[in-house]
């Protein structure tokens, strides 16, 4: 038998395109079919006793697995440099799939106080409710996350680039806290995406996307990932007992020995997606996949025309400061050069000398920018967060949270520079 | 030949070579990792003979259990064995006593003895070492990125249809390789089925 493998490294556009998928083996079909099905006919009730028992791999219900969102989960998981993926409807599910992997009622974590404040939401509220007790440091004093770490501490959880943008995070001193005080650091990588930034390199365990953002691209589907970066040990200690004791919800499979270094992933999928339930459409995942084909070409142009606009933004006159680590001087510059070499990404927040009602007016008079809550499209986009996600806080507690009433966030897309910068110029006019 | 890291072309063509594999240390419990891959393996149309003393003479998805490889009627191709590393040095000196001589010795996930690896190399056999062949076949064949585990392979050919079974793939694949990343260090780091 001849074999033609070739061993080589392909670089991260040629797997942006290839990682995951392949020709349809029956139909030569080349672009990912969508299984747009929910289940799958087995070939025996031998076969079905084995895919349930996990004894061999293949797909049986898709709130479990689907053929077009697993060349998603590899896709994702090969950019990140990981072992395995695993897609949730949302970026906001991976989020509760990876923390219910690691957290028993009464547990605790760390996590950056800087974050999409959807995040602080979830964290502050929703896990409280499942007895998961977050606790906040902050990514600009290292200190305060070792403070923070206490015997009950079961993760760290930070964003590379924090939203909403401007922070950059040091991935590898929150590592070295994490290992020294064995628990696996988490990074929300949405901000930065692969292209810019693979924290797995730095000691990330367990990277996180919001797919809604750059990866799709498009703004046109919610999705999330967990990626495993098959780095933690989880059988050192009896405190992650969904991956080292016996799972009575799988026949008492111990998922660390069975899985070695992908359990963590087959750990989401098999006890927190199975059992909690929010899988991604395939068509979601066949958008998605389409998106991240261009990943590369977009994020260097996102990226080009960020850095222009907050360069002619901080020339202007009715700009108080922007916040973009791109610009030297940046606090954060020291670090995007660092980590983001190639780019600090293209979501970045600036003041108005003008205030609240100088938010209100520019977001009401651009006309090429959109005026809502989302990030990470084609399209640039705009928000006042103090009259619309930060509304209902304190004023207090909009300025701590980074939401001030002169703050405007930006996410700027792939247009032409010029007519971005231009409706800038006659909205601040 | 160097044995921290392993071509893809090396692990196919063992895969696509062998077809009598002889387990040494399987267990008959249906959770255990070994069980896995004995399963799998059968399912995938290789001949598998179980050997475990504790079980000799029952049998294992009914193929008779052996307590040791001298008592294995049949020539054998390869030797997979599911013992801890110090074990490792002793089946391949068993194995050297079969005739004829079995093709390949494999040490699974987390097994490694580079003793037993150059004894069995200076006698013409091919060693694997620290490696599931369950998780090879799946990731060669892809079929494990049905679970979302990154294969490490590329591939814009249309792979040949398997001819039995559903939810199956073939392993005789040409695959581009991802090579040595990160993810394929860290594959020989932990336990695994
Ligand atoms: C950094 C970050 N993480 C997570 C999320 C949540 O993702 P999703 O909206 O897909 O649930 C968002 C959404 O804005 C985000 O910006």
């Amino acid at each position: 038998m001849i074999d033609r493998t070739t061993e080589r490294t392909p670089g991260f556009a040629t797997l942006a395109i290839h990682a995951g998928a392949q020709p349809d083996p029956t139909t030569g079909a080349r672009a990912t079919p969508i299984y747009q099905t929910t289940s799958y006919v087995f070939e025996d009730v031998d076969h079905a006793a084995s895919l349930f028992g996990l004894q061999t791999f293949g797909n049986i219900y898709t709130r479990v697995g689907n053929p077009t969102t697993a060349v998603l989960e590899e896709r994702v998981a090969a950019l990140e440099g990981g072992t395995a993926g695993l897609a949730t409807a949302s970026g906001h599910a991976a989020q509760v799939v990876a923390f219910h992997c690691l957290m028993q009622p009464g547990d605790e974590f760390v996590a950056s106080r800087k974050l999409y404040g959807g995040s602080i939401n979830q964290f502050n509220h929703a896990f409280k409710n499942f007895g998961w007790n977050v606790n906040w440091a902050d990514p600009d004093d290292m200190s305060s996350f070792e403070k923070a770490i206490t015997p009950k501490t079961k993760a760290i959880f930070t964003e590379s680039i924090a939203n909403p943008g401007g922070v950059v995070c040091d991935i590898e001193a929150m590592s070295l806290l994490a290992k020294k005080a064995h628990v696996p650091l988490i990074v929300d990588n949405t901000l930065a995406t692969p292209y810019l930034w693979t924290p797995i390199e730095q000691g990330a365990d367990i990277v996180i996307h919001s797919l809604t953002k750059f990866l799709g691209g498009h703004g046109n589907s919610i999705g999330g990932m967990v990626v495993d970066a098959g780095t933690f040990d989880w059988s050192r200690d009896d405190r992650y007992p969904m991956l080292s004791k016996p799972r009575p919800e799988y026949h008492g499979i111990v998922m660390h020995e069975t899985f070695g270094n992908f359990a963590f992933a087959v750990a989401c999928r098999a006890l927190a997606l199975r059992d909690i339930g929010p899988a991604l459409s395939p068509f979601n995942s066949f958008l998605i996949l389409t998106g991240i084909e261009t990943l590369p070409l977009r994020i260097r142009r996102h990226c080009d025309n960020a850095l222009a606009v907050a360069q002619w933004l901080s020339g202007h006159k009715k700009i108080a400061w922007v916040s973009y680590p791109g610009l030297p001087g940046d606090r954060y510059h020291k670090l995007a050069r660092k980590y983001v070499p190639k780019g600090a990404g293209s979501v970045f927040t600036f003041g108005l000398k003008g205030g609240y009602d100088a938010g209100i007016k520019l977001v009401s008079n651009v006309k090429l920018f959109s005026h809502l809550a989302n990030i990470g499209d084609t399209r640039s986009l705009i928000i006042h967060p103090a009259s619309t996600t930060h509304r209902q806080l304190t004023d207090e507690q909009k300025v701590a949270s980074g939401a001030g009433p002169d703050v405007v966030r930006l996410s700027i897309g792939i247009e032409d520079k010029d007519d971005i910068i231009a409706d800038l110029e006659q909205a601040l006019a | 030949m160097s044995h921290d890291s392993y071509a893809d072309q090396y692990i196919r063509g063992i895969l696509n070579s062998v077809k009598t594999i002889a387990v040494v240390g399987v267990s008959p419990n249906t959770i255990r990792p070994s069980y896995f891959a004995f399963k799998y393996l059968l399912e995938r149309g290789y001949r598998m003979i179980p050997v475990n003393p504790g079980h000799a003479g029952r049998e294992l998805l009914g193929q008779t259990v052996y307590a040791k490889l001298a008592d294995i009627p049949e020539p054998i191709d390869m030797v997979d064995v599911f013992r801890s590393s110090e074990h490792a040095l002793g089946i391949v000196q068993e194995a050297f006593a079969l005739k004829p001589l079995p093709k390949v010795i494999w040490m699974q996930l987390g097994v490694r003895n580079d003793e037993a690896a150059r004894l069995a190399e200076a006698n013409g056999i091919k060693v694997v070492m620290n490696r599931c062949p369950k998780i090879e076949y799946g990731r060669l064949s892809s079929e494990i990125a049905w679970m979302g585990v990154n294969t490490r392979t590329i591939s814009a050919k249309k792979a040949p249809l398997p001819t039995r079974g559903i939810q199956r793939l073939s392993l005789d694949r040409p695959t581009l390789s991802g090579g040595a990343t990160g993810a394929a260090t860290r594959a020989q780091s932990k336990t695994g089925s």
